[in-house]
């Protein structure tokens, strides 16, 4: 493996002494599902480009609890957060960044009420912090023209109001940001929150992520932009559905900044 | 008997003021029966919140065409109050427009104020029943606004057209009287009456008798029609006029995506996780362990939770943005909120008959008046909190209730409960070995 793309974990480079600036959650998604590896790849291969002092857990990291919590087994989430907290804190993480709105919120908002109090990033907002102070460039414009639209992931936008960070990004691409009819606080969910991932959804006209699939289909853009593994998932399985995916394409800002 | 009038109003007035007081003391016990939740804190924060959003309407304007309506509705309710002060003391005194001949100039100023308020609201009003009754709104027509929830409606709005037209009529009637039959002293000659002069134009050719019969009766009916509409708000979803104000001052004030994080539950787990406790031995450790995790019935619910439910004035806005709900699920957060409210009613009138304390009667609102399918279909996005004009959350009770299948009857759908196996056992909600988290990072 090729040294400058190697991804230090915390508990092999603590003993010698060094505490990385940033700890990345890489999440559940971002370490299993085939989709969201490319998605943390990406991220890790901009921290590898910036040269930044950051570690991932690794074997060491667990599941925040979001969805055992959202599914209302407060105790199964209260026993990860409180066995994460001790992890975190016995490494004495300052701060964190992470390419998951769930995992974010969690952390960020229900963390320091059992005892971890980090400062916690999405990674949209990391990125755009990068980008303003000239840690990195976007350099080709390779996204030029291309008419992109913005999926707000609920657990960033209404639950923690962050909608400008990642329409700066794009911004920043020299491309076209199209709005969808329902964007921002007005956001129509992909359908994914609230543990609905893991589940059938219960019976209805139509799956959510199909409707927010065609209202994201209606704008005509080249590429749907996520920021949620989740939300990335639902969109991809909308466009399969509505066989678009040689039109468009649904992908992480990061991966955007990352192909730039 | 020259007294009559003066009794009959001081009647009036009185019992329907103590009516009004025991209802609404009935609604505070009723919201008492809830749960305690910690909402004094940052009072100024709180007190700037109400400012904004009920008192200076900042959610209602986010739909601007019935933002803007409603807003001079409640203007004008408010405006027009200022005259309800006068018409009380005439009523009480037996004067007539008593105000006039302190206020000289600004009286006319006033009346004439009133009076457009009063064209501006009955326009209003008859746009908003346009819109209900003949653009039939979607959000107006779902399932849960079948019966009573329809015809309170519009009963709202069929009293408030009465409210302005008897305001109005009365006036036109006092305007002619100055006018064409001066000699009558009691008529004043105050006020100006740039909407109800037309009405004056309809009524012109009457004898004074008659157009006095026409003042009387329309004063006393707009009066009565009041008291008996203060008194309807007990019953109706009006009730938002009053509980919009302390709903949004006790409102939850934390990032929407931050949920209580249960103390019972901390207790548990820190002794489970405790090495230096036994877990079996119950006296280490004096924390109350509630009866139940979660909600199944009303009294389960916060006290806030329970005012948010008489609040709410079924607008539909939540049921609008649901995402499940626009997709055909089941769950409307409209719903859940009037099952709420129509539960906690049904439970205070259990608790007036017996005269103390609820003993069960053999239903509850999970399962009789919400399905677990409902509960089930939300997907958490907060749409319906961010929607709300005066705050509502009814995210937070389809939450309770989720805590209270899962914790209590362990009655989940069973992919979730697969998902909660999982994280327990390898920290994650897929079924992946913990220690292979890193592996992608080996393909870079």
């Amino acid at each position: 493996m090729d040294k400058k793309n190697k991804v230090p974990i915390l508990s092999e480079i603590f003993p010698n002494g060094k505490t990385p600036d940033i700890l990345f959650w890489v999440g559940c998604a971002g370490s299993f599902d085939d989709r969201a590896k490319k998605i943390t790849k990406s991220f890790v291969r901009i921290l590898n480009k910036i040269n930044i002092s950051y570690a991932i857990l690794g074997p060491e990291e667990s599941c925040t609890g979001d969805p055992a919590k959202r599914a209302g087994n407060e105790f199964l989430f209260q026993m990860q957060a409180i066995s994460n907290i001790e992890t975190l804190n016995k490494y004495g993480v300052k701060k964190i960044v992470t390419t998951c709105p769930h995992c974010f919120n969690t952390l960020k908002n229900e963390y320091p009420g059992l005892g971890g109090n980090y400062d916690v990033f999405h990674h949209t907002q990391f990125l755009k912090d990068l980008l303003d102070t000239g840690k990195l460039k976007i350099e080709s414009g390779s996204f030029k023209g291309k008419k992109i639209t913005y999926h707000d992931p609920c657990y960033l936008g209404r639950a923690n109001g962050v909608y400008e960070a990642p329409r700066e990004l794009i911004k920043k691409l020299d491309a076209e940001l199209v709005e969808m009819k329902s964007c921002k606080s007005k956001g129509l969910c992909c359908g994914a929150g609230g543990a609905q991932m893991f589940k059938e959804p219960e019976p209805g006209k139509k799956d959510i992520n199909i409707k927010r699939t065609e209202e994201a289909i209606e704008v005509k853009p080249d590429i749907i932009a996520a920021a949620c593994p989740f939300c990335n998932t639902m969109m991809s399985d909308g466009i399969k559905n509505k066989e678009k995916e040689n039109q468009i394409s649904v992908l992480d800002i990061t991966e955007l900044i990352d192909d730039s | 008997m020259q007294y009559l009038p003066n009794i009959i109003f001081a009647i009036i007035f009185f019992f329907s003021i103590s009516i009004f007081i025991i209802n609404i003391r009935k609604i505070i016990s009723n919201i008492k029966l809830g749960k305690s939740i910690e909402r004094n804190d940052k009072l100024k924060e709180r007190f700037l919140k109400m400012l904004y959003v009920a008192f200076g309407q900042s959610k209602m304007i986010k739909r601007p065409i019935v933002g803007i309506l409603h807003l001079i509705v409640y203007v004008g309710f408010v405006v027009i109050n200022i005259e309800l002060i006068e018409i009380i003391i005439d009523g009480f005194l037996g004067t007539h427009r008593i105000f006039s001949s302190y206020l000289g100039f600004f009286y006319d100023i006033l009346i004439g104020t009133f009076e457009i308020f009063a064209f501006l609201v009955l326009s209003s009003v008859i746009i908003f029943w346009i819109r209900r009754n003949i653009l039939r709104i979607n959000r107006f027509w779902k399932n849960e606004m079948k019966g009573w929830p329809k015809l309170d409606a519009d009963l709202i709005l069929y009293f408030e057209v009465f409210l302005m037209s008897m305001f109005l009529l009365m006036n036109g009637a006092d305007n002619l009287i100055q006018k064409n039959f001066p000699e009558n002293l009691q008529y004043v000659k105050a006020g100006f009456f740039p909407i109800s002069q037309y009405i004056s134009l309809i009524l012109d050719g009457f004898s004074f008798e008659i157009l006095f019969y026409i003042e009387r009766t329309a004063w006393w009916l707009h009066i009565v029609g009041i008291f008996v509409f203060l008194n309807y708000l007990y019953f109706s979803k009006h009730l938002h006029i009053i509980l919009a104000f302390p709903n949004t001052f006790f409102s939850n004030l934390n990032k929407k995506g931050r949920f209580e994080n249960l103390k019972s539950v901390t207790n548990e787990v820190t002794k489970f996780l405790d090495p230096n406790i036994d877990p079996f031995n119950n006296s280490q450790g004096n924390e109350e362990i509630p009866d139940k995790f979660g909600a199944s019935d009303v009294i389960d619910l916060n006290w806030v939770q329970l005012m948010n439910a008489y609040s709410c004035t079924e607008c539909g806005r939540c049921t609008s943005e649901c995402p499940a709900n626009q997709t055909g699920k089941l769950l409307s957060p409209r719903k859940i909120m009037m099952d709420t409210r129509d539960r906690l009613s049904e439970i205070g009138k259990h608790i007036s008959k017996t005269k103390g304390k609820f003993t069960g009667d053999g239903k509850q609102l999970l399962g009789d008046y919400i399905k677990p399918e409902e509960i089930w279909a939300c997907t958490s996005c907060n749409a319906c909190v961010e929607s709300c004009p005066i705050d509502i959350d009814p995210l937070s009770i389809i939450m309770s209730m989720r805590q209270y299948l899962v914790m209590e009857k362990s009655d989940a759908p069973s992919e979730i409960n697969n998902m909660m196996n999982n994280i327990e056992n390898n920290g994650a909600p897929w079924p992946f070995n913990q220690n292979d988290r890193a592996i992608w990072s080996h393909e870079i």
